[in-house]
């Protein structure tokens, strides 16, 4: 067994139910009333910070840390609810977390962040993400973070992380069509920009919950204030897909009628 | 004047893929309109015969990188091999098809470059300089922008473009080399492994969409659950239609909470917030009831009916065109039924 330093990043997104609208500014557009909208732990940085859960309890010794850029009010509303999940120190960065910032320039300030990290030692790193965030929806952020730190191997789209005996880690990729790639990597520091894994979603624990709060509140208090925005990117026009389609409501129909319809169309 | 590199991979067998041959289209198109020098060049095993294949192309020239370090996918060695490449031709636009490949590497390679980088890019435009389109916050809003840096690599969702016509012509092909250190042979590939346990449901060319909610799950008329007979119907459909197999959230989390699941579903076949968006021409949506989140995996179906129970779920709220308001196993039996009577196995 091996002890790991798990450092997640994630951040907050507005919550999938929310009808989002873009308004147009100076730099880069936003979103309407973006402070007032719920927020979620962005999906995929959250099954990353479960998996960091898993590994941690099953090698003694580990610590979990969750770096997350965001305005730090919105932050605090967040982990009032991801604190009662899993155990971690937070790392929080006062900034936007819109998905119109560049992820170069949020890749900079997420490495600076963990270089702060007192006693990282690179030999145990295991640099957790998301495969890419359900705001800018890249899939490249983790890759910067990891150039920025130096770690020179990267895994996409994970399902599964083993740790084999000899201590030597396997990964499963997910890539097209419903296959994965099996690779082993000798030894940390990796980067592994998670997928949806293979756990549930932990229940809360209030006592839990109680207990990181203790460490989360001066972590927001002292959280250093960035700018990140979108040098050299012009945004023309941002907007929202026309989705109303006419339905035809079929009901009251024999399920022949109905069948005969469907081998028609999916025929033709 | 911009140096437009097209950048592609082969497969492990040689080949290329379909995504490769649709941002040929791409670059080819683009080079012509903003009158860039256009460039090509191949990573992987095969790479120098594949170029031949797509010598048609009409590339100012062609490069490739292949050998046993790039023979299978692997971050720092794809990365390595990409900016040898985007170095060698001097390139301020990159045209890469977003493949799982080149999405794990490329953003390092651009790295390393000092460029940035684009990816899911869905159209690409040249009024006054190149400017492309792209998703944001999952599929709900559509950005046109351009940016200054360079190199620019911008990596082609598929379905875009339409897949260049090969035709083999002879071509000069340079070979180029990339730095390769000790540790970036850290990593071992050890091949693939269908996420399904031997049935391959995910089919990207498919016709047709076929998706499974969890409706099939939950209690029946009879007041019992049928999940192996709902089983038994979808591999049945998937068999003679030859559609690929898609699935809410809810349904493959079943498998996580300990319920009885339909075995062949994983999460690879997830489509909607957390999981896939794919591109088919049909989508038969059945037992669904998603909303807003669903309709993002639905976003680039083109036609789409739906089958289930009430007649007020969220699909009937504009979000398909036909939405039959029927027992989705009744549907399912007799459409097996009359599919294998009239034309058998897809």
């Amino acid at each position: 067994m091996s002890d790991f330093q798990i450092v997640v990043c994630g951040s907050l997104v507005p919550d999938p139910l929310q009808t989002l609208e873009p308004l147009s500014g100076a730099t880069a557009p936003s979103l309407k009333n973006e402070m007032m909208l719920p927020t979620i732990l962005d999906p995929w940085a959250a099954h990353a910070l479960y998996e960091a859960a898993n590994l941690a309890k099953k090698n003694q010794g580990s610590k979990i840390y969750l770096v997350s850029l965001g305005p730090k009010g919105k932050l605090q509303q967040l982990m009032m609810s991801v604190a009662q999940k899993v155990g971690f120190e937070l790392i929080a960065i006062d900034g936007s977390a819109s998905g119109f910032t560049e992820p170069y320039e949020v890749s900079e300030v997420l490495a600076s962040a963990i270089k702060s990290i007192p006693n990282l030692d690179m030999s145990k790193l295991l640099l957790f993400g998301g495969c890419s965030s359900a705001s800018r929806d890249a899939g490249v952020t983790m890759q910067l973070v990891a150039e920025r730190l130096g770690i020179s191997d990267f895994f996409l789209g994970v399902d599964e992380l083993i740790i084999e005996q000899d201590g030597k880690l396997t990964f499963k990729e997910r890539v097209e069509a419903g296959q994965y790639l099996v690779s082993t990597c000798s030894a940390p520091p990796v980067a592994v920009g998670w997928s949806t894994g293979t756990l549930p979603v932990p229940p809360n624990n209030p006592q839990l919950g109680m207990m990181n709060m203790r460490g989360v509140l001066p972590a927001l208090q002292k959280a250093k204030s960035v700018k990140v925005s979108a040098e050299g990117v012009a945004y023309s026009k941002v907007e929202q897909p026309s989705q109303r389609r006419d339905t035809r409501i079929v009901k009251d129909t024999p399920v022949e009628t109905i069948v005969q319809e469907l081998v028609e169309w999916l025929r033709s | 004047m911009e140096k437009l590199l097209l950048l592609l991979h082969t497969e492990d067998d040689g080949s290329l893929r379909r995504q490769s041959l649709e941002a040929l289209t791409s670059a080819k198109e683009t080079a012509e309109k903003i009158g860039a020098d256009f460039y090509l060049g191949i990573v992987g095993n095969g790479a120098k015969k594949s170029t031949e294949l797509i010598g048609n192309c009409g590339a100012k020239s062609f490069a490739v990188l292949e050998g046993n370090d790039f023979s299978v996918p692997r971050y720092s060695t794809d990365k390595s091999a990409a900016l040898a490449l985007i170095k060698h031709f001097a390139a301020t636009v990159v045209i890469a098809p977003n493949t799982s490949r080149w999405a794990r590497a490329l953003p390092g390679a651009t790295f390393q470059a000092g460029g940035r980088i684009d990816t899911r890019v869905t159209g690409i435009a040249t009024d006054g300089g190149i400017q492309i389109q792209r998703w944001y916050y999952r599929q709900r809003m559509l950005a046109t922008l351009s940016r200054t840096q360079r190199p620019w690599v911008i990596l082609i969702e598929s379905g875009i473009f339409k897949a260049w016509e090969k035709v083999s012509v002879q071509v000069n092909v340079e070979e180029v080399s990339a730095e390769l250190k000790p540790e970036m042979k850290r990593t071992e590939s050890k091949g693939y492994e269908n996420a399904s346990g031997g049935e391959q449901t995910i089919k990207p060319d498919a016709p047709i969409l076929f998706v499974a909610g969890a409706g099939y799950m939950k209690k029946q008329s009879d007041g019992k659950t049928h999940v192996k007979e709902a089983e038994e119907l979808i591999k049945k459909f998937l068999k003679l239609s030859g559609a690929s197999l898609g699935s809410s959230k809810s349904l493959v989390e079943a498998a996580s909470e300990g319920a009885e699941v339909i075995s062949i579903m994983t999460h690879m076949n997830q489509v909607g917030q957390t999981g896939s968006t794919p591109r088919h021409q049909k989508g038969l949506s059945t037992c669904c009831h998603g909303e807003e989140p669903h309709v993002i995996g639905w976003r680039f179906i083109n036609e789409r009916r739906a089958v289930n129970t009430d007649p007020n779920c969220g699909w009937a709220q504009g979000k398909t065109d036909v939405l039959y308001v029927a027992d989705a196993f009744e549907v399912m039996t007799k459409l097996n039924e009359k599919w294998g009577q009239k034309w058998g196995q897809a």
